[in-house]
């Protein structure tokens, strides 16, 4: 039996082709994506240690590494280093928790209607465009330079990101599934808690992290006035004494709770939105 | 009761002065399989909207069942929730055996704790079948729920959806473009035109049906030649 060629043989030239190319996401090993994170800080960090060893950078314009971790060391065995944080740490939860607290709940409000919009909105976006250090000065007529002066200073200062965040968030939520949720009966509370809200989550989490950002810069303003501890107190002090490496220490340990407050928002995300497929 | 599931007389809605359904009148019965073909732009998805409670009409009574859920074309799935909650939205929770039992009929069993997107197209779309058969309704509105879907995936969710349909007996309507889809699934097909039907006819072919059925075939022709895509 004889087997009929009804094609033609096929050109063995393929001149001109090749195999496509990959226009998908690449996978990456996690201890590769992990090492060059870390790559960039650690670099900077070898490149401060060799300046100051060699010379290059001056004591007086960039304290060594050496008298930052000595300057630390001091700071924590007076114990005042745990003080310190401790004091702004409450200063910064408290403000948050307000100021965060009301911006979340007039985002979400002025998000899902269109009254709260009309209501809120303009004075929400009037207030944002006001510096909240602009405030500093009225707040310390109204509250003196104490701890609810800090504190409402911090809400005052994390409201407003908090707020703008939010309401974008819930503004972004997908109106076709809120019709299909109203459709099966959802109204009101059941509706903004069960479908809209966790939908908005991951623009709720981010304002979250930028709020926390924020406070961090508020807490230098109420630190500089009226306090006796607290991170933002050590810049003054390290200003007024002229101490470069107290200097370098604020900015380090800033630092570092930018970190620690990334790490800990990025783990709330994990924890909250396990619907979100890796 | 009234044996009546749908009736509406008069309806008017417009869009930006386009009367998009300009007069309409029908009636369904309970437990009808009632399709509406046609091309989009016809006005079908708005009567079918108007049917749901999402659009309100500019003039005209219409009178629908309490009970009535809607399948759209996209499963419009609640992300933050797995398949079950999702199937459950909006009832006590004593539902959930409810809610288990329509996955399983959906042929999902198995799969409550999947989240939303990990399911394929057609896995989805049955989750949200199931959602809209666990509220037992009087009135299934489908708008196009097969469109997004590939062709077999379809194919075996118009079975499905005959064979639920035929079981749970609820009244329905079902927006289409596909002719086949209409003349397999209805009692009755309606076509739209310059916003009032300009067709509107019984489908009473046995069931299950053969779409070699010479009577099948008929019926296809004179819909596709009524929408203008075949002449005589």
């Amino acid at each position: 039996m004889t087997i009929e060629k009804v094609h033609p043989p096929i050109a063995e030239d393929t001149t001109g082709l090749g195999a496509p190319g990959h226009l998908g996401v690449r996978r990456r090993p996690p201890w590769l994506s992990v090492t060059l994170r870390a790559s960039v800080p650690a670099l900077l960090l070898a490149a401060w240690w060799y300046g100051s060893a060699s010379g290059v950078l001056a004591p007086d314009v960039l304290a060594g590494p050496g008298a930052v971790l000595g300057a630390l060391g001091e700071l924590a065995e007076t114990g005042q280093l745990a003080d310190y944080l401790l004091a702004s740490a409450r200063r910064a939860l408290l403000g948050v928790l307000v100021g965060g607290g009301l911006g979340l709940l007039l985002g979400v409000l002025s998000g899902l209607s269109a009254l709260g919009e009309e209501l809120v909105d303009p004075t929400m976006q009037m207030k944002r465009a006001v510096p909240f250090l602009a405030l500093s000065p009225l707040f310390i007529s109204w509250f003196g330079v104490g701890e609810s002066f800090k504190v409402v200073l911090i809400a005052v200062a994390t409201a407003g990101p908090m707020y703008a965040y939010c309401y974008l968030g819930v503004r972004g939520v997908d109106r076709k599934v809120v019709e299909a949720a109203r459709g099966f009966g959802l109204r009101g509370p059941r509706l903004a808690l069960g479908v809209i809200i966790p939908s908005a989550l991951p623009n709720i989490l981010m304002a979250l992290r930028i709020s926390m950002a924020v406070s961090l810069t508020a807490l230098i303003a109420a630190e500089q006035i009226g306090a006796t501890e607290g991170i933002g107190y050590l810049v003054t002090l390290a200003q007024q004494y002229y101490r470069n490496d107290y200097m370098v220490l604020c900015v380090v340990i800033y630092a570092v709770l930018g970190l620690v407050i990334d790490l800990a928002v990025r783990g709330v995300e994990r924890l909250a939105m396990p619907w979100r497929v890796r | 009761m009234s044996d009546l599931a749908v009736r509406i007389r008069g309806l008017v809605k417009a869009f930006d002065g386009r009367r998009v359904l300009d007069g309409v009148d029908l009636d369904i019965r309970r437990g009808e399989f009632f399709v509406l073909l046609g091309p989009s732009g016809t006005g079908k998805t708005t009567l079918l909207r108007v049917l749901a409670g999402l659009e309100r009409p500019d003039a005209g009574t219409v009178l629908v069942p309490d009970r009535r859920t809607t399948v759209y074309q996209e499963p419009r799935l609640v992300q933050s929730r797995r398949v079950l909650p999702n199937v459950t939205l909006g009832l006590p929770r004593a539902a959930r055996e409810d809610g288990r039992r329509a996955l399983a009929e959906v042929g999902l069993a198995g799969r409550e704790r999947a989240w939303p997107a990990t399911l394929s197209g057609g896995e989805a779309q049955r989750v949200a079948l199931a959602r809209a058969l666990v509220r037992d309704p009087q009135l299934l509105l489908l708008d196009e729920p097969f469109a997004a879907l590939d062709a077999l995936t379809r194919l075996q969710m118009q079975q499905l959806v005959a064979e639920l349909c035929a079981r749970h007996r609820p009244a329905v309507v079902l927006v289409t473009h596909d002719v086949d889809e209409a003349v397999r699934l209805a009692d009755r097909v309606a076509v739209l035109r310059d916003g009032v039907f300009a067709e509107d006819r019984a489908i009473d072919l046995p069931r299950p049906r053969d779409l070699d059925d010479p009577a099948f075939t008929e019926h296809r022709r004179a819909f596709l030649t009524r929408l203008g895509v075949v002449s005589h």
